[in-house]
C-alpha cells in the first residue's frame, strides 16, 4: 500500500532497537486434513507464550475461524472483562478450508475480540495472508492477551519454529510504512517478501474506538504491501491499547497440498470448475475483477438503496461521479489482484499513483487497495461527497491509520446531519463547516482522529458516544438523535438503505455483533422481488442466511465467490429463496469441505448450516454472558425502519401514501405530512416488532432472544458454564 | 514464438503424442499427464487440443511462476508455483491441464517430442511472429 522501499540503514535503526522479551520453540509439524492441532497463546504482559492443543472435540463443535476464535476468548473473559481489560484478547483464526489455493476467496481470517463500540463479543473477516500462514506455521489460531509495558511484535517463524516477543521502540506505527518495514526485516531476501505477512493497526487506532486491523499480503509483481482490513468493532483500538505494533508471521514453502487435504483431485475439480465460471460469467454479471464490490454503487442507486446524506435517502443524481468507470482510471490492471493465491474473482482492486492533497503525507504519491463498495458509498454518498479522489485519500488514511471506513463514514454523515440541524455548531466541530459535501472537512475530521484532538477525538468514539455526548454538552434531543443516529448495539451501519425491507431491518438488527450485512443480505429478495412476504418466509430467510454466511467465518472463506458469481443456470433451474441460495455453489462447499478433512457423515448444504447454528447460537449466548444478547439490544434507529423526517417521507410520499391506505388502512387524503409519518411509524415498528416475535421462534430462542435451555442442548453446548449464563438470564427476567 | 500446430483431419487417434509426452515429462505411461490431448469425435475423427503459447495464463498468476522464454513459449517454473489453477480455468482453449498426483498443472512447453513421432504429420512445430 506504500511505495517506498524500506532503506539498508531504516532497517538497521529498527533492528537496533529490538530486545528479545521472550521465545519459545516448537516443532513444526505440518498442517494434516486442514488443521495444525494446536493454537498458540501469546501473553504480552508477562510474556508467556505457550501452545495449546485442539482436540477432535474442539473440531466437531467449533470447527474452526470464528468458532475457534469465540471458544478461546469465552474461556479467556469473564462478563465484567472489558475491551481494554488486560484479559481481553485479540484471536485470529482462519478455519480448516482456509489456506487452500484452488478455489477462489479461501484465504480469509477471522479476529474476534471484546468491542469497544458495544463493549460484548465482536468478529470481523479479512483478507491478507496472516490467517493462512498462521495455519502453515502451525497454528490454528493465535490469542493475543495482555497489555504491554513498551511496544512490541509478536513474531511467529514458521520454518524455524519459533515465536518471538520483540520489543520495537523504532517501528513506524501507521500501517502503510509498518507493512513494508516487516516485510523487508522478516524476509531474508526480497523474493521472500510473500511469505511474510503482518496485522497491524495505526495511529488513529490509538485515539478512536473505530480501530481496524490491517492485514498484510505482499504483491511480488508491484513489489508493494497491501493490505485488507478487519474492520469492524474496534479491534484495531485493542490491538493499539496492548502497545502492540505487529503481529507477524513468517512461512517459507507455501504449495497447493500445504494444507494436507484428504482429497485433492476434489478440491482441484472443484476449484477448476469455478474459476472457469468465473472467466466465464464474471464478465457479463458483475465485473468484479474490473471494478471490485463497487459496482454495486450504481445498482444501490438504481434501486433507491444507496445511503445519501445519513441514509436519508436512497439516491442522488450526482451518484454517477462515483460509480465504477471514475475508479477505473485510478486502477492498476497489469497483475491479479486476489488477496489470497487463487482467488480469480479478485475484488481487491489496486489504486496507483495516488497523490496526497492532505494530512502528515501530503504531496506524497501512495498507492491504496479498494476503495469497497462500503467505503464509496460511507464516506461518499453517505457524506454527501461525490469526488472519487476525496474518498481514495480517506481510504487511504482510514487504512494506515487504522480506521474502520464504515464506521467512520456512517459516524461522519450523522455528524453532518447534525450540523445541518444546527445540533452541533462550529464551536463543536473545531471550526470545520460540517456540511453535507465538504470533503475537505471529512478529510480534516480524519487527521484530528490521526492526532487525536479536536472533533476527531468526539467522532471517532463513534455515534453511540456521539448521541450522548450532543445530548448532555449541547442539549440535543436525544429521542432525534436515537431516530437518526445509525447505530445499533453500539456498532455503525454498514452501507444499504433498508427503510423499504423490513426482512433487512432484522437482517441488521438481529446481527450478533452489530448492523454489518455479512450476516443477511434480504433487500433485493423481499423488498424488490417479494419472494418473501410472510413473516414466516422472512423468519426462514433471517435464519438460513445468517447462518450460512457464518458457515464462511467457520473455513476461513470469503462469502463472495458462492453469490457474486453465479453458475448460468443458476436462475432458470432455481426460483425465489432457492436460486438465492445458489445450490451449486453450496456443493461446492460440501465438496470443498469433505476434501479438505475428510469428514464423510458432512453431505449437504444442511450439515454445513448446522456448524453454524452451534456457533451462532453460541455467540448470542456469549453476548449474553457480557449483558447483552436480549431483546432491547435488537433495535433499531427508526431511520433504518422508515422516514424520520417529514422531508424525507415527502421523498418518496408516493409510496408511503399507498402503504398507508393499502397496508396500514388509513386514508392519507387530507392528512399532514406529519400525521402521515406518524401513522407509518406507528405501523412499520409494530411490523418490526412482529418480525422479531417470528425471529425469534424460528431460531429456538425465547421472546427475549435468549436461546432456550432445549436449544442449547439440542445443539450440543449444554456446557455447565453456558447454561449457567442461559438460566440466570432466562430466571432474571421472571 | 515456438508453438506446436495441430492439424485434426490427419489426426488417426493412435495417442502415440499423449505417450511421449507424459513419458517424457512425468515418466510415466497416463494420458492424464499429457499436455496434448486427442478425444474421438466418431466417425473416425479426432480432436487434438494443446496449448498455443497464447501467454493470458501469465496474466492470471499470482505468484509469477508463469512466464515466456527467449523463444517465446510459456512455461512454468514449478518451485514458485502454488498449484491454485487459476491458468486452468483462465486459459482461452483449454489446454492448460491439471492431474491430482501433482499440485503445479500440467504445461506444453512446445518441447516437438510428439510431432517428431506422429506417424502422419498432423502435429508439427512451427515458428511465428509474435
Amino acid at each position: 500500500m506504500g511505495s517506498a522501499e524500506i532503506s539498508k540503514e531504516r532497517i538497521a535503526e529498527l533492528e537496533a532497537g529490538h530486545r528479545v522479551l521472550a521465545e519459545f520453540s516448537y516443532e513444526p509439524e505440518g498442517v494434516k486434513k486442514g488443521y495444525a492441532g494446536q493454537t498458540l497463546y501469546v501473553n504480552v504482559s508477562d510474556n508467556a507464550i505457550a501452545t495449546r492443543p485442539v482436540d477432535e472435540k474442539m473440531k466437531k463443535t467449533f470447527v474452526g475461524g470464528r468458532g475457534f476464535d469465540l471458544w478461546l476468548l469465552w474461556n479467556a473473559v469473564t462478563g465484567n472483562t472489558k475491551w481494554d481489560s488486560p484479559e481481553n484478547e485479540i484471536v485470529i483464526s482462519a478455519g480448516p478450508i482456509g489456506g487452500i489455493t484452488q478455489y477462489p476467496g479461501t484465504g480469509k481470517s477471522i479476529a474476534v475480540s471484546i468491542s469497544p463500540l458495544t463493549n460484548t463479543v465482536v468478529d470481523s473477516n479479512v483478507g491478507g495472508y496472516f490467517g493462512p500462514l498462521l495455519k502453515f506455521a502451525g497454528f490454528d489460531a493465535i490469542e493475543v492477551q495482555g497489555i504491554a509495558e513498551e511496544e512490541v511484535i509478536v513474531f511467529v517463524d514458521g520454518n524455524a519454529g519459533k515465536v518471538q516477543i520483540i520489543a520495537a521502540p523504532e517501528e513506524s506505527v501507521n500501517s502503510h510504512i509498518l507493512a513494508e518495514e516487516m516485510a523487508a526485516l522478516f524476509a531474508s531476501k526480497p523474493g521472500e517478501r510473500q511469505a511474510v505477512t503482518s496485522v497491524s493497526a495505526g495511529v488513529g487506532a490509538e485515539h478512536a474506538l473505530m480501530g481496524c486491523l490491517n492485514f498484510s499480503f505482499y504483491d511480488p509483481r508491484r513489489q508493494v504491501a497491501r493490505l485488507k482490513q478487519a474492520g469492524r468493532g474496534g479491534i484495531g483500538t485493542v490491538l493499539r491499547k496492548k502497545k502492540v505494533k505487529a503481529l507477524v508471521v513468517k512461512y517459507v514453502g507455501l504449495k497447493g497440498d500445504s494444507n494436507t487435504p484428504q482429497d485433492l483431485k476434489g478440491i482441484q475439480d472443484t476449484g477448476a470448475k469455478m474459476h472457469r465460471e468465473i472467466y466465464e460469467r464474471d464478465p457479463i454479471m458483475f465485473e468484479m475483477r474490473k471494478d471490485g464490490t463497487n459496482h454495486l454503487t450504481k445498482i444501490m442507486n438504481d434501486y433507491d438503496i444507496l445511503p445519501v446524506h445519513n441514509f436519508r435517502y436512497g439516491a442522488h443524481p450526482e451518484a454517477e461521479k462515483i460509480y465504477s468507470p471514475n475508479f477505473q482510471k485510478h486502477f492498476d490492471y497489469s497483475s491479479p489482484d486476489g488477496c489470497w493465491y487463487g482467488c480469480t474473482l479478485a475484488c481487491a482492486k489496486f489504486a496507483k499513483e495516488l497523490e496526497l492533497c492532505s494530512g502528515p503525507y501530503k504531496g506524497q504519491t501512495v498507492t491504496v487497495d479498494g476503495p469497497e463498495y462500503e467505503t464509496v458509498a460511507g464516506i461518499g454518498a453517505n457524506c454527501g461527497i461525490w469526488d472519487p479522489h476525496a474518498v481514495l485519500e480517506a481510504n487511504f488514511y482510514c487504512d494506515t491509520y487504522g480506521i474502520d471506513t464504515i464506521s467512520f463514514g456512517t459516524s461522519m454523515a450523522f455528524a453532518m446531519e447534525c450540523f445541518e440541524e444546527g445540533l452541533i455548531n462550529t464551536e463543536v466541530t473545531s471550526g470545520l463547516e460540517l456540511n453535507f459535501g465538504n470533503g475537505d472537512a471529512m478529510l480534516e475530521v480524519l487527521h484530528q482522529i490521526g492526532r487525536g484532538e479536536g472533533f476527531g477525538a468526539i467522532l471517532g468514539q463513534g455515534i453511540r458516544r456521539m448521541k450522548a455526548i450532543f445530548a448532555a454538552d449541547y442539549g440535543a434531543d436525544p429521542k432525534f438523535l436515537q431516530d437518526i443516529g445509525m447505530e445499533a448495539k453500539g456498532l455503525e451501519y454498514s452501507e444499504y438503505v433498508t427503510k423499504e425491507s423490513l426482512a433487512q431491518q432484522g437482517g441488521y438488527g438481529l446481527a450478533n455483533k452489530g448492523p454489518q450485512h455479512d450476516e443477511a443480505w434480504l433487500i433485493f429478495m423481499d423488498a424488490v422481488n417479494n419472494q418473501i412476504p410472510t413473516f414466516e418466509d422472512k423468519a426462514e430467510a433471517l435464519h438460513y442466511f445468517p447462518m450460512w454466511r457464518t458457515w464462511f467465518g467457520l473455513m476461513g472463506l470469503c462469502k463472495l465467490p458462492w453469490n457474486d458469481v453465479e453458475p448460468a443456470d443458476n436462475r432458470t433451474s432455481y426460483s425465489g429463496m432457492d436460486a438465492a441460495k445458489v445450490p451449486e455453489h453450496v456443493q461446492n462447499y460440501v465438496e470443498l469441505f469433505r476434501g479438505v478433512t475428510g469428514r464423510d457423515d458432512i453431505k449437504t448444504g444442511k450439515d454445513l448450516v448446522r456448524m453454524s447454528e452451534v456457533v451462532y447460537n453460541f455467540q448470542r449466548v456469549f453476548n449474553l454472558k457480557m449483558g447483552f444478547g436480549t431483546r432491547e439490544h435488537d433495535v433499531i434507529p427508526y431511520r433504518s425502519a422508515g422516514p424520520v423526517t417529514d422531508i424525507e417521507y415527502e421523498s418518496r410520499a408516493e409510496r408511503y401514501d399507498q402503504q398507508l391506505s393499502e397496508l396500514v388502512g388509513i386514508d392519507p387524503e387530507g392528512m399532514s405530512t406529519t400525521e402521515k409519518r406518524k401513522a407509518l411509524r406507528r405501523y412499520r415498528e409494530e411490523q418490526y416488532d412482529k418480525l422479531i416475535d417470528a425471529v425469534y421462534e424460528r431460531r429456538g430462542w425465547d421472546a427475549n432472544g435468549i436461546p432456550t435451555l432445549g436449544t442449547i442442548q439440542e445443539l450440543g453446548i449444554d456446557f455447565p458454564d453456558l447454561v449457567e449464563v442461559v438460566n440466570t438470564h432466562t430466571n432474571s427476567q421472571g | 514464438m515456438k508453438v506446436l500446430v495441430t492439424n485434426d483431419e490427419l489426426c488417426i487417434g493412435c495417442h502415440l503424442c499423449e505417450d511421449i509426452c507424459s513419458q517424457t515429462w512425468y515418466k510415466e505411461m497416463n494420458h492424464g499427464l499429457s499436455s496434448i490431448r486427442i478425444t474421438s469425435l466418431g466417425n473416425a475423427e479426432w480432436g487434438m487440443a494443446v496449448c498455443n503459447q497464447c501467454g493470458n495464463c501469465i496474466d492470471v498468476c499470482p505468484t509469477g511462476a508463469l512466464y515466456r522464454d527467449k523463444a517465446g513459449v510459456v512455461r512454468l517454473k514449478k518451485a514458485d508455483c502454488v498449484g491454485c489453477l487459476s491458468c486452468v480455468g483462465f486459459c482461452p482453449t483449454l489446454t492448460m491441464y491439471y492431474h491430482e498426483d501433482y499440485v503445479e498443472p500440467i504445461k506444453c512447453i512446445s518441447c516437438g517430442l510428439c510431432a517428431n513421432e506422429c506417424p502422419t504429420g498432423a502435429i508439427s512445430i512451427e515458428v511465428l511472429a509474435e
